[in-house]
């Protein structure tokens, strides 16, 4: 069969236009390959033929990752290509994010794409479910060998191979389960996992799961009667009509509505967007949800010093872990900057 | 935090949990006399404010005066 059409993406570094000064770059098409890309062509042999190299700053990239796809877009198609490798990327940031999303645009248009970033870049997180990440070293020095592994994969997407599970094939698990006859019956496999546990032997688990951060519990707060605390919740509770167009799931971002002088939230004025729970009791009631009305009596009660003046909302149904991680982290710079000590988190 | 799924919370990183009542009504109980529902929210922001007084080693879960 004749070689692959590669089409192969670079930021402004590797693409030999310059170093951080460049980072401004524009989108530009290269033909043949550039820099790494010779790399590539070595390890692709007859397999394929680095046809072109798309080349953008990465702040150019990652500022407009919108108008970045677009472009990609448009040369992925005028090469006509029959696969897209981006990177690798290492640990690099901003380069990361435009792999990702060079990736995720061409899969999106039904050409195979494949990347490699280290684990700790935030595009693993961000596009391994929209494409084919391989894992590498976090700086350049694994530049040759990540190179051959992508070349590899490159032809074996390009032919469209069947491939087997991340596991096997060594790309980041993209959280797609597919249906496998195994030789032995899950009950026999479960018992030999136990018996390999009660054993104390290695066994490999069918279903990891995911890891799980783990922080030190905050310090308390030094005197409760003088605390200024804010009420935040992920239960979908906005003023009626949802003023803001919050997502009813899938959220990737948070609101502040003010609450100065309000007592109780009045059925009516607020309601749940939230599409994970049934909503009926929070629309009838939605003190349930953030119980506005028990603060402000234990607040009038000096039980604590003061509400903050507006209470957060998200809708935690069905968003991506990276994306909580995000809102809470503006979500608590925000309120530190207010001068808030404490957060009473309401979740659904 | 307050949550009816209090072990869970605390299994995901959450160290300080109330234990609410339940998902879709976490702060009060539409089954109670309206009197009786108040105290139950008032109970669970209570014990979120002993809960955010409390030093703490480890994560915990804490149950409002009922």
């Amino acid at each position: 069969m004749s070689g692959l059409r590669v089409v192969h993406y670079l930021n402004q570094f590797f693409g030999r236009i310059g170093a951080e000064e460049a980072g401004d770059h524009p989108f530009t098409v290269r033909e043949g390959p550039v820099g790494p890309g010779a790399g590539l062509q070595k390890e692709l042999g007859d397999a394929g033929e680095v046809v072109a190299t798309l080349i953008c700053g990465d702040n150019r990239a990652a500022t407009d990752l919108e108008a970045f796809g677009a472009e990609v877009e448009a040369a992925l198609r005028a090469q006509r290509a029959d696969v897209l490798v981006a990177g690798p990327a290492f640990n690099a940031g901003r380069y990361g994010l435009a792999c990702g999303e060079a990736c995720a645009r061409a899969q999106a248009m039904g050409i195979p794409a494949v990347t490699a970033l280290n684990v700790e870049n935030p595009g693993v997180e961000l596009y391994r479910r929209k494409t084919y990440i391989l894992p590498t070293t976090p700086t350049a020095l694994g530049m040759n060998e990540t190179l051959a592994r992508l070349a590899r994969f490159a032809v074996k997407i390009g032919r469209r191979e069947p491939l087997l599970s991340s596991a096997v094939e060594g790309y980041y698990g993209r959280g797609v389960r597919r249906t496998q006859i195994l030789a032995r019956p899950a009950a026999d496999r479960a018992l030999d996992m136990l018996a390999a546990r009660i054993a104390g032997t290695p066994f490999v688990t069918e279903l990891p799961l995911p890891a799980v951060d783990r922080v030190a519990p905050a310090a308390p707060v030094p005197d409760i009667t003088r605390a200024r605390i804010a009420l935040v919740t992920t239960g979908g509770i906005v003023p009626k009509g949802n003023p803001d167009g919050l997502k009813q799931s899938n959220s990737t971002e948070w609101r502040a509505y003010p609450i100065d002088g309000v007592e109780s939230l009045e059925p009516g004025r607020y309601e749940s967007i939230h599409s994970g729970y049934d909503a009926s009791a929070a629309n009838a009631n939605p003190n349930y949800v953030v119980p506005l009305d028990a603060v402000r009596e234990l607040e009038h009660a000096h039980a604590f010093g003061a509400l903050y003046p507006r209470y957060i909302v998200t809708t935690g149904v069905g968003t991506a872990v990276v994306e909580a991680r995000r809102m809470g982290r503006e979500i608590a710079a925000d309120l530190r900057s207010q001068g808030v000590d404490a957060v009473i988190l309401t979740a659904t | 935090m307050i949550s009816a799924l209090g072990p869970v919370a605390s299994d995901l990183g959450a160290n300080r949990v109330v234990r609410g009542v339940k998902i879709p009504h976490p702060c009060g109980d539409p089954t109670l006399d309206p009197a009786g529902d108040h105290a139950l929210r008032v109970g669970l922001v209570k014990a979120s404010l002993d809960a955010l007084a409390s030093k703490l080693d480890a994560a915990r879960i804490f149950e409002a005066a009922r």
